[in-house]
């Protein structure tokens, strides 16, 4: 198959879908490749790279989509690319099916299959077609990057001879993967970093990237269930809103770099930094505003656009954070798709095996042979496992515990004075009928047992196998029978114990060479 | 004044063999100890053979000799990991051997009762013996119970015998490791025993030599079916209780004999492996009846479903979290011992230490087919023992753990016996390997683990699994630990 790559028509955009490293590897798999003429200009690739690495490069769009089976793009299509489309074709790139349903339908009337790379379902084996989460990743460590551009101060603390500089405090909204980026980049930059999610789950993820979790004293049972829309946010109660801004009004004051994240699958962005936050905060304060294609979590986003309010707080509102680091975000998404036409041809023959029955494929193929496929059935496999409500251990008091321990202790003498009383009794029993020949070996036996349990407890568990190779050897003691009867004038006895010699033998010298050849292999370090 | 000095030479090696036990508490004076078991050994075959009842002795030491020859040689040729099916092979002949004494006991007391008073007068060795008990005051009640002494070391020895055979054909691989029983279970069992029970008192009124050797087949018939009805993973408690028989036998023949240091030795090791097969069982959480009577006891619904995927991981992954890591605790089980990879483990080990990380194994009790069977491989392939821990000194350790690595254990890392009442592991103390930061697991392929149930371990979100035979798994890795 012909898998090839146009320019994104889109107004800034940088990125492209495939990478001479990407050709390379879907080579591999059977399929031949072509690009548009510069259409990896921007992110840094030159037409003679992908020459080189054994990519036809074709002069036009339209020229890329004629010879290619598979179109690959980041965008999704315009209007004229859609037309381009033939039936039979498969174009594999972003598209958004539920705010674009008009060109879907365009699409799918003209007979050609779309995998839209936003669709790809959230289980663990789709990851590394997450072009979601790749992109996302780049996000959250640009809008760090950004904001360090927009703020006058230093991110990390220092002591100089010319004064000390406070260290940058930062606030992450939304601990998605972008937000988590963005924790580990500006906790590296050496900033005081605190972050909000309304998954409490996601408290250990934010701590694991060295932020604080900020929590709000809440009854559990009121807050979503995050596990249950696939890992996404769902939207909150009203009464968990209402808490939410009253904590974010208390810590604007104090943060100088705020980047929210927050985002809803198939909604507008939620309100969550309002005008009087944005007033509240320090001039020269930052607002990074990671969902402002979707309205932005800031009332004062402005989409595409970076604006400076009358307090001094920059607003950044850019929308193309994996653009503006085209190289990066290239390779990822190159990969991304690599991986999902790796799962499109399990044969690796170069033929493309659109296989419905697969979960991952199904979610992510909006439209085929002719229809709509979008939405697609709930996949088989849930995302993360739902979480069980933890059982809380309870803290025994001193006194509880005291009072444990004494009727423990109490049960143990209860029970040992028990088995005192049973034991001799039974013992006294046997001497009454018993001759005192047999009570003379009893007792013997009796006192054995007892030290043969008091010794074996002590024994440490790792030489659990020694012991029993020994007790082996010595439980041949048994030759001492055979030795006393061989002395016989019976011919029978005297075959029998002589047997018996020799099988105990065997054990004797077995038994102790083994424990010893174990033994003499345990070394100290 | 022989037979003071028997005595005196039993009462030393019975010292010295209960120093022997106690000295394995700890592996430095185990070395000791076990000199001092030979010793007691030595002391009490020349005391005896110099004491009453001896004679014969060139056929006596002929055997003794070939038969140490033989011992010596397979202990010498014996690889570590067969080490369960030796102990238990070895644990049979113990067996046999006390149904053979019991035998001759039996035999010996029948020629001496139908001796005439000369013949008596004039009889050596093990028939004076017998001879004098006969012309003791209490006579009848002697005979008695000399005849319940024999009979239960004859039931006892042959109890051994073939369940010690059936546990070496099960560790071997010979025999189906699966529980299995004959139609009627453990009716059988107890059928056979109440026979055996109903013989004992024929036995004893009439010494008749047939319900001697009806009783034998079936408790032949007990220790087989017993043995057979219980799976490969309860091995390490069956055979510590085997072994726990054959100490019995031992005291029961001693009792019919007479020998006080044979009554001492066998009280020792009855007492000794059924403590151990204690130990054991708490360790699993079960009683020991369930065990006895095997298979899983006390399922009381359906097992919790288990969502989610196992995600496979190469050696280049886990080569980089090991680099990455500061602690790691490894996990050892049978499938480690399987694939003989304690070397490679212990080398991986050896590198990972180099780099100055923190590399610990933890040990569940019952890892592997016979109690310690881990800390002997590894001790085998010179892994240190103090960085080889139990499973409560460790298993605080697991949430402060960068990677923790499972070689070829299931059960003892499945966390559904915690979170599951329902499954049939419930309760079992487990190693919290879930709690590490990251787990591996080294394993051949997806199927479940002896007991047959599902791990959800397996499906964790920050569980991987490192398919392949764990030799060539932990080769692959060593190279690119730098």
């Amino acid at each position: 198959m012909k898998i090839g790559a146009p320019r994104e028509v889109f107004e800034g955009e940088n990125r492209v879908a495939m990478t001479p490293d990407s050709a390379t590897q879907l080579v591999k798999l059977g399929h031949t490749c072509v690009i548009e003429s510069g259409a990896g200009a921007k992110a840094g690739f030159s037409d003679a790279a992908y020459a080189a690495a054994g990519v036809t490069v074709l002069p036009d769009a339209k020229a890329v989509f004629d010879a290619a089976d598979v179109v690959v793009k980041v965008r999704g299509p315009e209007a004229a690319e859609a037309a381009l489309l033939r039936s039979g074709q498969t174009l594999i790139s972003f598209f958004w099916p539920a705010q674009n349903a008009d060109l879907l339908k365009q699409v799918a009337d003209a007979g050609a299959t779309v995998v839209a790379m936003d669709m790809v379902p959230r289980i663990s084996r789709a990851q590394k077609m997450d072009a979601l989460s790749s992109m996302a990743n780049i996000a959250g460590y640009r809008a760090v990057i950004e904001a360090g551009n927009n703020f006058g101060r230093f991110f990390t603390g220092q002591v100089t001879a010319a004064g000390k500089v406070p260290p940058a405090k930062v606030l992450i909204v939304g601990a998605g993967v972008a937000g988590l980026a963005a924790i580990g980049t500006s906790v590296s930059l050496g900033a005081i970093v605190n972050a909000f999610d309304v998954r409490p789950e996601v408290a250990e993820q934010i701590e694991s990237m060295g932020a604080n979790f900020v929590y709000l004293e809440f009854d559990a049972s009121e807050l979503p269930d995050g596990a249950a829309t696939g890992g996404y946010a769902a939207p909150s109660s009203p009464a968990f809103a209402a808490k939410q801004l009253a904590k974010f009004r208390e810590l604007a004051p104090e943060m100088d770099i705020v980047i929210t994240t927050a985002l809803i699958p198939g909604r507008p962005a939620p309100k969550l930094w309002t005008e009087d936050m944005v007033k509240m905060m320090k001039p020269g304060s930052v607002i990074v505003d990671l969902a402002a294609e979707r309205g932005g979590n800031c009332d004062l986003t402005v989409a595409d656009q970076k604006i400076v309010t009358e307090n001094g707080v920059t607003i950044v509102g850019y929308t193309d954070f994996p653009s503006r680091m085209a190289a990066q975000a290239s390779t990822l998404y190159s990969t991304n798709i690599r991986h999902m036409l790796t799962d499109l041809t399990p044969k690796k023959d170069g033929v493309i095996n659109h296989n419905m029955e697969d979960d991952v494929i199904r979610g992510a193929t909006v439209a085929h042979a002719g229809a709509v496929t979008y939405p697609p059935p709930p996949p088989k496999i849930a995302a993360i496992a739902a979480a069980k409500p933890k059982e809380k251990v309870k803290e025994l008091t001193p006194e509880e515990k005291r009072a444990k321990e004494t009727a423990a202790f109490k049960a143990q003498t209860r029970n040992q004075i028990a088995m005192l009383l049973v034991g001799g009794g039974l013992i006294l029993l046997a001497g009454l009928y018993a001759p005192a020949s047999f009570m003379s070996h009893f007792i013997v036996f009796v006192l054995s047992v007892y030290v043969g349990v008091q010794v074996i407890w002590n024994v440490s568990h790792s030489l659990h196998t020694p012991l029993m190779a020994v007790t082996n050897a010595i439980s041949s003691i048994i030759i001492l029978g055979a030795l006393m009867q061989i002395g016989s004038g019976n011919w029978l006895v005297v075959i029998l114990a002589a047997a018996s010699v020799f099988m105990a033998g065997i054990n004797i010298f077995g038994g102790f060479m083994v424990t010893r050849r174990m033994l003499a292999m345990f070394q100290k370090s | 004044m022989e037979f003071g000095f028997t005595t005196a030479a039993y009462v030393v090696a019975a010292v010295l063999f209960i120093q022997s036990l106690g000295g394995l508490s700890g592996q430095e004076s185990a070395k000791r100890a076990v000199w001092y078991g030979i010793v007691g050994m030595a002391l009490a075959v020349a005391a005896t053979l110099y004491g009453p009842g001896a004679g014969n002795w060139l056929i006596s030491l002929v055997m003794i000799v070939v038969g140490g020859v033989i011992g010596w040689y397979v202990a010498q040729k014996v690889q570590m990991t067969e080490m369960p099916q030796l102990v238990a092979a070895m644990h049979s002949l113990v067996g046999l051997a006390a149904v053979f004494i019991g035998y001759n006991t039996h035999i010996e007391l029948a020629v001496v009762q139908g001796m005439d008073a000369a013949a008596q007068e004039a009889a050596t060795g093990f028939a004076a013996t017998l001879v004098h008990k006969l012309h003791d005051p209490m006579a009848s009640a002697l005979i008695s119970i000399l005849r319940v002494e024999t009979f239960l070391g004859v039931f006892i020895g042959a109890v051994t015998f073939t369940g010690s055979v059936i546990a070496f054909g099960k560790l071997a691989g010979k025999v189906d490791g699966k529980a299995k029983k004959l139609p009627g279970g453990h009716a059988l069992n107890a059928g056979a025993a109440i026979i055996s029970l109903v013989l004992l008192f024929v036995y004893l009124q009439t010494g008749s030599t047939l319900a001697l050797l009806v009783m034998t087949l079936a408790a032949l018939f007990i220790g087989y079916h017993l043995i057979m009805g219980i799976g490969g993973a309860d091995m390490p408690v069956v055979v510590s209780m085997l072994n726990s028989y054959s100490g019995w036998a031992a005291a029961a023949i001693g009792f019919s004999l007479s020998n006080d240091l044979l009554i001492v030795v066998g009280a020792l090791v009855g007492s000794s492996g059924a403590i151990l097969s204690y130990i054991m069982c708490k360790a699993m959480n079960r009683s020991f009846v369930s065990v006895i009577l095997g298979g899983f006891g006390g399922t009381t619904g359906p097992a919790m479903e288990v969502t989610g995927e196992q995600i496979a991981i190469d050696a280049e992954g886990v080569a980089a979290a090991l680099n990455d890591a500061d602690s790691v605790i490894i996990i050892p089980g049978y499938g480690m011992a399987v694939a003989q990879a304690q070397q490679s483990v212990s080398e991986l080990t050896r590198k990972l230490r180099a780099k100055g990380k923190t590399v610990r194994f933890a040990i569940h009790p019952v890892a592997g087919r016979l109690p310690g069977h881990m800390n002997v491989l590894l001790a085998e392939a010179k892994v240190p023992y103090d960085i080889v821990l139990e499973m409560d000194e460790i298993n605080e350790d697991f949430p402060d753990t960068d990677v923790a690595i499972v070689i070829g254990s299931n059960d003892i890392v499945n966390p559904a016996a915690q979170e599951d009442p329902n499954s049939p592991i419930a309760g079992m103390p487990v190693l919290e390997c879930w709690k590490a930061k990251q787990v591996f697991v080294s394993k051949r392929g997806q199927g479940t683990g002896y007991s047959g149930i599902e791990n959800p371990l397996f499906f964790k979100e920050n569980t991987r699994m490192f398919y392949g035979d764990a030799k060539k798994s932990i080769d692959a890795l060593l190279p690119m630990i730098e």
